[in-house]
């Protein structure tokens, strides 16, 4: 295996990202978790080009990405429906596809969902930096050049070629009912509460469940900002504490702001609980203007989601297509 | 009277537990001296904890565990808090300062509010053997508590849009120096030549949450012959 060449970046895209499952264990030191928004997007894309989970692939927002390959492999995108051809060749998503050198890969804008992942055989090879190669703009950590800079023209992404008998022998396709469904642009999230959720009433906790929340333009890989009905704790502030991926903060002017994966790791305003990790993937396809509802859950419901959406990602087995060479 | 400790959900994988509702000496013992404790104990179960003021995230591996064990393990932590396990005790860093009207903008109007001498904001900001209450905002940003009343600064109106690294600056009873150039609304009172956070280097922070921190000042030259950039 070598690595001496991988994808040169044609065109970077709107705003795309090398990222691995996240830098874990770094809270201490201020670090948040990185990693890519649409967790279940991503593992497919990896799974689709060998079983490999935690491998650095791409995250492209909205879309724009143009590499050309300088080795012999095979990827995949999955995510957001971004138009990919290889050599001006429609391709199709959630599916694997050889490449070889010399071959120019291009994404196209998003026609439904915002967030795509393309993954490599073997995932592409940049070194860690506190474990992880997590692009985290905000805190100038991870990404090819180990500083937080999105992807640039020029950029080199070192990846190994991949076996050619695995190249010629199939394509995989993740099956169309494992397929997530991003055309509504609206989503209904799990919220396991906690935190002070004691602070808001029952009155108000009813109206955050019963009502529809937009996603407004004041969204990134921090937090996605929500305008709807106005939810009040009986607290202004609290002492800043640790927040968690999904964590769901009200401001004084109780427009909700669920927090992502580039999130702060401790923050004062109050906490009403934290959506289902499982559900953030969905919330981060959506644009603005996307809508959402919210759903409570206790905390067994949560742990059995978890468990079942591990089995169940564990058994779907993956399509065969044979080539017709 | 010893204040309640309770453990609260905050997410699918993660506790919180809350210590106490105001900043103290003895809470900020108590928090890092839990968080050794629970590193110690929970091996690969635990993914990752934030310590702050007075609390503490227990982030675990749902796949490993679940939250009825957690909680017990956690009960288990605050009833023994400095058993026998392998924490450190809590470590003393010294930092050196240097405080001018040249490194740090706003001690001459943090003075005059005061109604103190600018040496005087100096002598009592060295006086104070601090807390680190917590770590966040930015990587390695370490919150110091608590400043005396006399020098305590409420933030500045209008946030700069740069503060370089290595200000020394005072926002409300907190002190702190930045780990990196970034946009900032405390008011800075001069410059520590040593990197708070250097992502080269192995630790990349000198302190963490529980750990105590003093303030040293150093002439100009001192600064410069120690790397400071002015």
């Amino acid at each position: 295996m070598t690595i001496n060449s991988g994808f040169k970046v044609i065109k970077p895209g709107i705003f795309s990202l090398i990222e691995d499952a996240g830098r874990f264990g770094q809270h201490g030191i201020g670090l948040t978790t990185g990693g890519p928004l649409d967790s279940n997007a991503f593992r497919w894309a990896n799974r689709l080009c060998g079983d490999q989970q935690r491998a650095a692939a791409i995250e492209v927002t909205v879309g724009g990405l143009v590499l050309e390959s300088q080795v012999n492999t095979t990827i995949a995108v999955t995510g957001a429906t971004l138009p990919l051809s290889i050599n001006s060749q429609p391709r199709e998503l959630w599916q694997s596809h050889p490449v070889k050198i010399g071959d120019r890969i291009e994404l196209g804008f998003a026609s439904s969902g915002s967030r795509g992942y393309l993954a490599v055989a073997g995932g592409f090879h940049i070194a860690p930096i506190f474990n992880s190669v997590a692009t985290v703009p905000r805190e100038a950590l991870g990404g090819v050049h180990r500083d937080g800079t999105a992807l640039q023209t020029g950029d080199l992404l070192p990846c190994s070629e991949s076996s050619t008998q695995n190249q010629a022998a199939a394509q995989l396709r993740v099956p169309a009912d494992q397929r997530p469904d991003y055309s509504t642009n609206s989503a209904l999230l799990r919220v396991i509460l906690g935190y002070q959720q004691q602070a808001f009433s029952a009155l108000h906790k009813q109206l955050f469940f019963s009502s529809e929340y937009a996603v407004t333009k004041s969204s990134d890989r921090m937090g996605f900002r929500l305008k709807g009905a106005p939810i009040k704790p009986s607290l202004d502030g609290i002492l800043s504490e640790g927040i968690c991926l999904g964590a769901i903060q009200v401001p004084a002017d109780g427009q909700p702001i669920v927090l992502l994966n580039d999130r702060q790791t401790i923050g004062g305003y109050p906490k009403l609980g934290s959506v289902l990790t499982l559900d953030m993937g969905k919330l981060a396809q959506l644009l603005p203007g996307g809508t959402l509802r919210f759903e409570a859950i206790s905390i067994e419901q949560a742990h059995n989601l978890l468990l079942l959406d591990q089995q169940r990602f564990a058994n779907t087995v993956l399509e065969v297509i044979e080539l017709d060479e | 009277m010893q204040p309640l400790k309770t453990i609260s959900i905050a997410g699918e994988n993660s506790l919180i537990v809350y210590f106490g509702d105001t900043p103290s000496d003895t809470i900020a013992s108590e928090v890092a001296a839990t968080a050794a404790q629970l590193r110690a104990n929970l091996g690969d179960r635990l993914i990752d904890l934030v310590p702050s003021y007075a609390s503490l995230l227990v982030i675990y591996d749902p796949f490993k565990t679940d939250h009825h064990a957690m909680r017990s393990a956690i009960r288990q932590a605050l009833a023994n808090p400095t058993g026998t396990d392998n924490s450190q005790p809590s470590s003393l860093v010294t930092l050196p300062v240097y405080y001018s009207t040249e490194s740090g903008p706003d001690l001459q109007s943090l003075a005059d509010n005061a109604s103190l001498s600018i040496e005087e904001v100096m002598a009592i900001h060295q006086q104070t053997e601090y807390r680190v209450y917590a770590i966040g905002f930015a990587p390695g940003f370490a919150y110091l508590g608590e400043l005396d009343p006399r020098i305590a600064a409420p933030r500045l109106a209008t946030p700069r849009q740069k503060v370089p690294r290595g200000a020394v600056a005072i926002a409300d009873r907190q002190t702190a120096v930045y780990p990196a150039q970034s946009p900032g609304g405390w008011n800075l009172i001069g410059l520590c030549p040593e990197r708070m956070f250097d992502p080269s280097v192995e630790p990349s922070m000198q302190v963490q949450v529980g750990d105590r921190v003093r303030f040293k000042a150093i002439d100009r030259q001192t600064f410069l012959d120690m790397g400071g950039l002015l």
